[in-house]
């Protein structure tokens, strides 16, 4: 019976890692990113107030929840990030007038608080970086990940811009974008830049599930009392059972 | 103390006399085949997952308020401010798909062992029943948080009622109290999920261990316990119940909770699978999703109506799919109950049945979009090949029933003789 319960379970374990697996999509780079690692998450944050919070609201986020969660205290959260003017317990919202938006970008920017639970860290992270040149749009950028956006890249100032390398048009087939190479340089290395978008992920990760950070240093611990109580549900088991013939 | 609660249990034997006969009858003088074997750990399972579902739901009723222009703002509420707000909707998320987990794996168990097989024919009808109950169940719960797919998933599973004849398109919109899923949909499936189904559910589940225990228990030999008993009456192979199963299940319930435990603190959303990214965005009846699919528990079923280009057809067929499954007990004419002694036929259609339902799963998963080009190349026709095989399921699916009566009710199962006795215990 035991072999069985084992076979049964490895079972489960392969078709849940394939699960698990599924939902990384094609093309995305993977985010290292852990909402643990709270200095990471800090910068994040910090970029996320100073190059993001104009256009993009965290309705689900209220400014003490960030002090509390960041390790922050409430006046320095006020004063970094609340530029809006707002108060400690209010939401982070943004100052911009939602038909302003549409005038400008022909699009309200959304509202990111579940960006991450919706797309996945990977996919924002590949997004950031996936920006380029293109004087086709309004604004003048482009991006693999998400074709005429109506954003800018808004960290062309750390990044710097890039180019995109088009594929010969095969017949029957339109150029696409090959690869993306560096035309201008920015204020942050490849690899400084590649953490500072690594760190706004982990941000966006964070106000996507607050409770993430707790809930994975809890599991440990629940995760382990539950397979001790196993062990002795088990010995209990073999002790009542020995009078089964 | 001794004296009080010795006391205490006179006073209430006094009154409440039917008691203590009723909790020999079902627990310590309930003799259970001393053979269950892995396949048996899943109807207490159940039982936990419906306790779990029913006492986090209740929390959950606290938060959560029903409405089109509430409801999503309000999970999110109790996932970030409410205190183990989260945990809570993570129980009872998970729970939802482990629910359904243990309920497929203890009607395999009972095909595989012909646990419906006379006189348990009721057992499993009533089994049946918590199913379908249990289908509605999940679809109204699946429709709550207000998300995108919420929203979507409610539309095209409402609409699949406008197939009926005549009455389709009235039905639909009675059903739904609107033209589309809207603010009077969600508060009639708030009322149906939390109160009626859930009545409906618990009251079914007492029949179903009622009528179990009339007859009692099947086990994996297929031997009627009951045909051997000692002088003072008791089966031969017969143990307690308690303490030697709720032991036992004790520790299967330890087991159940580790994996449990993993998903809901790490993998809360199993990969899209159990939560889908697609529900993190609030309804919009504008943005159609790129893929409407249901969560994995109904995809099998959905994968039928996908296959089929009819939609009525459709349809009947989904719904055949699992109409067929009530009518197992009489389209298997044969005597022998556990696979362990019948023929190979039956072996192989089993076999078949249940990868089959697996593949369903996967199609209605939308899974054909990733593995049909993987073996048949970029260029390959998907929808085409997804159809094609589809029908191919569709005939071993439904064959699966076919063949069942015509291979027990001609004669043409061989089957190995059936000891007297359990062959094997613990």
């Amino acid at each position: 019976m035991l072999k069985m319960t084992i076979k049964g379970f490895a079972a489960a374990a392969v078709l849940f890692a394939g699960a698990a697996g599924a939902e990384e999509g094609a093309g995305l780079q993977i985010a290292q990113t852990r909402v643990g690692n709270i200095a990471s998450v800090q910068s994040g944050a910090k970029l996320f107030f100073n190059y993001c919070s104009g256009c993009h609201s965290l309705k689900y986020v209220s400014y003490s929840q960030l002090a509390e969660d960041l390790h922050l205290s409430r006046d320095d959260v006020l004063k970094s990030f609340a530029f809006t003017g707002a108060k400690i317990g209010d939401q982070v919202l943004t100052n911009m007038p939602a038909e302003n938006a549409k005038t400008w970008f022909g699009n309200t920017p959304p509202d990111l608080s579940l960006e991450a639970r919706a797309k996945g860290p990977d996919w924002i992270y590949t997004y950031l970086k996936s920006f380029y040149l293109d004087p086709t749009r309004p604004t003048g950028w482009n991006n693999t990940v998400f074709p005429s956006v109506s954003m800018p890249n808004v960290l062309w100032e750390l990044q710097g811009s890039q180019r995109a390398v088009m594929s010969q048009a095969k017949p029957g087939e339109e150029a696409h974008v090959e690869k993306l190479e560096q035309a201008t340089a920015g204020k942050l290395s490849a690899e400084q830049f590649d953490a500072a978008a690594s760190d706004l992920t982990a941000f966006l990760d964070y106000a996507g599930e607050p409770a993430k950070v707790k809930r994975e240093s809890m599991g440990v611990w629940v995760v382990l009392f539950l397979a001790f109580f196993t062990f002795l549900a088990y010995l209990l088991k073999h002790e009542y059972w020995k009078d089964v013939h | 103390m001794a004296n009080v609660f010795t006391r205490i249990g006179d006073w209430v034997n006094e009154r409440a006399p039917g008691m203590m006969p009723a909790y020999r009858k079902h627990m310590t003088e309930y003799y259970a085949p001393k053979n269950f074997n892995f396949w048996y750990y899943f109807g207490s399972l159940a039982l936990l997952v419906l306790v779990n579902q029913i006492v986090t739901g209740i929390f959950l009723t606290m938060f959560y308020k029903p409405g089109a222009a509430t409801a999503f703002d309000s999970v999110e509420y109790i996932m970030r401010d409410v205190d183990w707000g989260w945990l809570i909707r993570y129980m009872h998320s998970t729970g939802a798909s482990m629910f359904f987990l243990v309920v497929y794996l203890h009607m395999f168990r009972g095909l595989m062992y012909g646990s419906y097989k006379k006189p348990r024919e009721l057992v499993w009808l009533l089994g049946m029943l918590i199913f379908l109950a249990l289908m509605a169940e999940g679809f109204m719960g699946y429709v709550l948080p207000w998300g995108n797919m919420s929203f979507w998933g409610a539309k095209v599973i409402i609409s699949l009622f406008g197939a009926i004849p005549w009455i389709g398109d009235t039905l639909v919109q009675w059903i739904m109290g609107d033209y589309n899923p809207a603010d009077a949909t969600l508060n009639r499936f708030f009322a149906l999920h939390v109160i009626a189904l859930p009545l409906v559910l618990l009251l079914l589940v007492v029949l179903h261990i009622a009528a179990l225990h009339e007859v009692g228990s099947n086990n994996p030999d297929g031997v009627e316990i009951k045909k051997k008993k000692d002088a003072s009456g008791i089966p031969l192979d017969g143990i307690r119940f308690h303490p030697y199963y709720t032991v036992k299940d004790l520790f299967g319930v330890g087991f159940f909770l580790v994996l449990c435990a993993f998903i809901i603190f790490f993998q809360p959303t199993l990969g899209g699978w159990f939560l889908e990214p697609d529900n993190f965005i609030p309804a919009n009846s504008l943005v159609t999703p790129a893929e409407i699919k249901p969560v994995w528990y109904f995809t099998p079923f959905y994968a039928i109506l996908r296959v089929i280009p009819s939609k009525g057809l459709g349809v009947l067929a989904m719904f055949a799919s699992i109409i067929l499954l009530f009518l197992v007990p009489w389209l298997d004419r044969g005597a022998v109950k556990s696979i362990r002694y019948r023929g190979l036929g039956y072996k192989v259609a089993l076999g078949l049945f249940a990868v089959t339902f697996l593949l369903f799963g996967a199609i209605g998963a939308g899974k054909s979009a990733e593995w049909i080009p993987a073996i048949f190349g970029a260029n390959a026709d998907v929808s085409g090949i997804e159809m094609h095989f589809g029908w191919f399921l569709l005939v071993i699916y439904f064959g699966f029933f076919a063949f069942l009566y015509v291979y027990t009710a001609f004669g043409y199962e061989k089957t190995k003789p059936v000891p007297e006795r359990v062959t094997t215990h613990a």
